[in-house]
């Protein structure tokens, strides 16, 4: 089996096998970031280009990693210091990337859809880095990596997602995600971070953190950012962390041994509680390695094999 | 496809007493288990190495470590085959460094799943020399690698397969030389 696109755009494309197969290529690739020499030849001469036109760090160097331990070639462009400042369009800049060989573009980019004109443009693998409020394909496979490698699969697990859900692109990804592959998906939040009709995409809606978090197995937390404050969703950081930061209180309410995820970079104190942050239950920094592996995987299934 | 099979050219028995033979083979060239490990190229090399570690268990009393090694991402034909490879785990939970490694494979053909093997192996440590073990030599090498220790030689056609077939995997052990339709060229 192999995947039905030429591109990762987002995981409301892909079947629940798709996302099996993913998932179960990453497993080998993690135990080469074990190795000391973490390096396979599986992408040579291939050339994997990043396309950010948003800062980031861990997902743009995870990507980089990904190939270069495939043994691809690597170029980064950063939107701030590239033809993208003179004016040049997304349309003419995927262009000049196939001009030049490329094999596989990773972009991230501030417009929902971006990627997905992208992958129209050229006919290179296309890999979704983020786009808008739209979707976030790879951190949720990571997230989901995770749980399967911690909890051992998804069917009948309860996961709550506490956060900002109207701006996620992380949530969204993880909702498409998680209930094909048959978990129970809580989103809980402030009612002004909610999107429209959410329960639309099958989760249990809820406002209040205490009764969501019960006997929930994965808790999945979400970075506020502090610029939408600004915009008045909510009335200040200390209201929100009163009556939403996952607390050591908060997270007894859930199974003994549940899981806490974060897709980083975290504000302590704000959404979660550094007791939590760096605690027991919490996977934040092995969601960082499983990335590497899952984006190795999703390297290789796309771009690794007969054309 | 179904392939005519065209002779049976080892059952269970001439199997077991191959095995038997490479495993004393391996024990008087390296003078005993000193230092030996064994490592078995997925699929078929791993039923076979660990058939290999019991009998010198047997022999010697001594259980050599064993691992299992994936070459799927050391393959030169990955953008020739129609089917995208399954990868799987390599699992060698010991370090292969300064060790006298015994790779295990069932058919040894071009010769390429063996360098595949060589360049993973080489990038896990660095062994104090490398062998190779394989119940069936078929010919038509395209690389410069030759087995130490062989159960069968069995001189083919390219139009033939040859199919090692194990209890583990197949339910049944035999080896067979299958008739692949005319005009048709058999790739590894």
């Amino acid at each position: 089996m192999r995947l039905q696109h030429k591109d990762l755009l987002g995981l409301k494309d892909l079947t629940a096998e798709e996302m099996e197969l993913i998932l179960e290529t990453a497993a080998p690739m993690k135990e080469i970031l074990g190795r000391d020499i973490k390096k396979v030849p599986t992408l040579r001469g291939k050339l994997v280009v990043t396309l950010f036109y948003e800062p980031s760090t861990r997902t743009r160097t995870s990507f980089e990693l990904a190939a270069k331990y495939m043994g691809a070639d690597t170029v980064s462009i950063a939107t701030a210091t590239s033809s993208i400042q003179k004016g040049e369009s997304l349309r003419d800049t995927a262009r000049t990337l196939a001009a030049m060989g490329t094999d596989a573009v990773i972009i991230r980019h501030s417009a929902a859809g971006s990627p997905a004109l992208l992958a129209r443009t050229i006919e290179a693998s296309v890999l979704n880095g983020g786009d808008g409020m739209h979707e976030h394909p790879t951190q949720a496979l990571l997230d989901m990596f995770t749980i399967k490698e911690k909890l051992g699969g998804f069917k009948g697990l309860k996961v709550a997602i506490l956060g900002d859900i109207l701006h996620s692109r992380v949530a969204r990804s993880n909702i498409w995600g998680l209930t094909k592959m048959g978990a129970e998906v809580r989103v809980v939040g402030p009612a002004t971070l909610m999107p429209p009709e959410v329960e639309k995409l099958g989760v249990k809606v809820y406002y209040n953190a205490e009764e969501a978090l019960k006997d929930v197995d994965v808790i999945n937390v979400l970075r506020i950012q502090k610029e939408r404050q600004k915009k008045g969703l909510f009335p200040s950081l200390r209201e929100y962390a009163r009556l939403y930061e996952l607390t050591p209180q908060r997270l007894k309410l859930a199974r003994p041994g549940a899981l806490v995820l974060h897709p980083g970079p975290m504000n302590r104190g704000v959404e979660i509680a550094p007791a939590v942050a760096d605690g027991l239950q919490a996977a934040i920094n092995e969601q960082v390695t499983n990335g590497v592996a899952v984006r190795m995987a999703l390297l290789y299934l796309l771009i690794g094999g007969a054309n | 496809m179904e392939l005519a099979v065209k002779a049976r050219i080892m059952d269970a028995d001439k199997l077991r007493r191959a095995l038997t033979r490479i495993a004393h083979e391996i024990l008087e060239r390296n003078r005993g288990t000193g230092n030996l490990v064994l490592i078995g190229i997925r699929r078929r090399g791993v039923p076979l190495a660990e058939r290999l570690q019991k009998l010198i268990e047997e022999i010697e009393g001594v259980k050599v470590p064993l691992g299992i090694l994936d070459i799927t991402l050391y393959r030169d034909d990955l953008t020739t085959l129609s089917v995208q490879p399954v990868i799987h785990r390599t699992e060698i939970p010991f370090n292969i460094s300064g060790k006298k490694v015994v790779l295990v494979d069932d058919v040894l053909f071009t010769g390429r799943t063996v360098r595949a093997a060589l360049d993973a192996l080489i990038d896990l440590g660095r062994p104090q020399n490398i062998q190779l073990a394989v119940i069936i030599d078929r010919g038509h090498r395209e690389l410069p690698i030759r087995a130490d220790y062989v159960g069968k030689n069995v001189p083919t056609s390219r139009k033939e397969e040859i199919a090692v077939q194990l209890e583990e995997i197949d339910g049944v052990d035999q080896v067979l030389i299958r008739e692949l339709p005319q005009e048709a060229d058999v790739s590894p």
